[in-house]
């Protein structure tokens, strides 16, 4: 009863509207970034910083917009068990395409 | 027979203290219900990253393995309209985000505005999506029996792929364009059609709000919504430079 009293006690976190607009700013500068990089020409490195920028605003998303930093454990281990089942599915259906011979079938 | 009585009445009268009317009864608190809600919530978008993280998966495999004809094909979509799209898909995250903070904290006119400028914002995403799916209509494009290899074939007779420098690609592999614009057409139609289906709850919402069904302590259902919008926000800034971007110098 005692635990339940203290979830009770949980206040819902309200995350203030300058918040909102900081990550709102950071991910218009990261777009701009991105095309910015898009326009240099950097070989193999252009996928990865494009990607890589497109992970740095998905987390800004998930931390701040949808609210998983201030989120119960549940939430977070649930986010965390999704996209670590997500990149091992991805990682080894790339490594089984990867390690056979291209063309060839 | 009094025995019984007792059972049916028995402490239902004494137990039920007070507490919110959305407050169901299998649950402890209305914290414990929110938090319940935000998990499930979760359990479903992850099924939506299983579902995009396939399409995602085969853009991977068949750009690496048709690589020219993805290079030549990306350069059809227009960096304009793509980073705009981004911008106005951003912008809504942010009015929907501060609708979430307008409804915890009671403010009726406010959310009914941020749900009205989200609503607003994407449509433009959709119309300008619209102005992009015409412009491969027109130039045949679209897989299928019009599908038209000619820039191609013969960059120098179209705009786009005279601009981007392309050389003619032979036959077969021209003919291989025609998988990335059938993955464009999936991975940005199954967006678009994320963004109809939020749309559409949207305009329920605004006027559920307009009556002040979510700013009397009960925001779960604005919340699970922002998750959603979120989450298809999530997905664009994927597809984006995936589609729009990294071929741009090769």
């Amino acid at each position: 009863m005692s635990e339940q009293a203290k979830h009770g006690e949980h206040q819902h976190h309200i995350t203030p509207p300058v918040v909102y607009v900081v990550i709102f700013l950071t991910l218009l500068a990261f777009t701009a970034l991105t095309v910015g990089a898009s326009f240099i020409e950097m070989g193999v490195w252009n996928p990865v910083i494009a990607i890589a920028i497109g992970c740095v605003k998905a987390t800004l998303v998930v931390l701040f917009f949808m609210g998983v930093k201030y989120s119960t454990k549940l939430t977070k281990l649930t986010v965390g068990a999704g996209i670590f089942t997500f990149l091992t599915l991805i990682s080894m259906t790339l490594a089984d395409y990867i390690s056979r011979a291209w063309g060839q079938w | 027979m009094p025995d019984s009585h007792t059972i049916v009445h028995g402490g239902s009268e004494v137990d039920h203290h007070e507490h919110p009317a959305y407050l169901r009864h299998h649950f402890e608190s209305v914290e414990q219900q929110a938090d319940t809600a935000n998990f499930a919530m979760w359990l479903f978008l992850l099924t939506e990253v299983m579902f995009f993280g396939g399409l995602f998966t085969a853009y991977l495999i068949y750009r690496n393995w048709y690589y020219p004809a993805f290079v030549a094909a990306s350069h059809q979509l227009n960096i304009f309209w793509g980073t705009a799209n981004t911008a106005v898909l951003i912008s809504s995250s942010f009015t929907m985000a501060m609708g979430v903070w307008c409804a915890e904290t009671r403010r009726k006119s406010g959310l009914v505005l941020c749900l009205v400028l989200t609503f607003l914002l994407g449509l433009i995403f959709l119309g300008i999506k619209t102005i992009e799916y015409s412009e491969k209509i027109e130039k045949h494009h679209v897989p299928g029996f019009h599908y038209s290899l000619q820039s191609f074939l013969d960059p120098d007779s179209d705009a786009a792929a005279k601009a981007a420098g392309d050389k003619p690609l032979p036959l077969d592999m021209a003919r291989r364009t025609e998988v990335y614009f059938s993955l464009y057409f999936v991975m940005t139609g199954m967006h678009a059609l994320h963004m109809i289906i939020g749309i559409a709850i949207l305009g329920f919402m605004i006027f559920r709000a307009w009556a002040g069904a979510y700013t009397a302590g009960h925001v779960t259902f604005v919340e699970n919504f922002g998750l959603y919008w979120h989450f298809v926000d999530i997905i664009w800034i994927f597809l984006f430079p995936l589609l729009y971007l990294i071929s741009r110098h090769q």
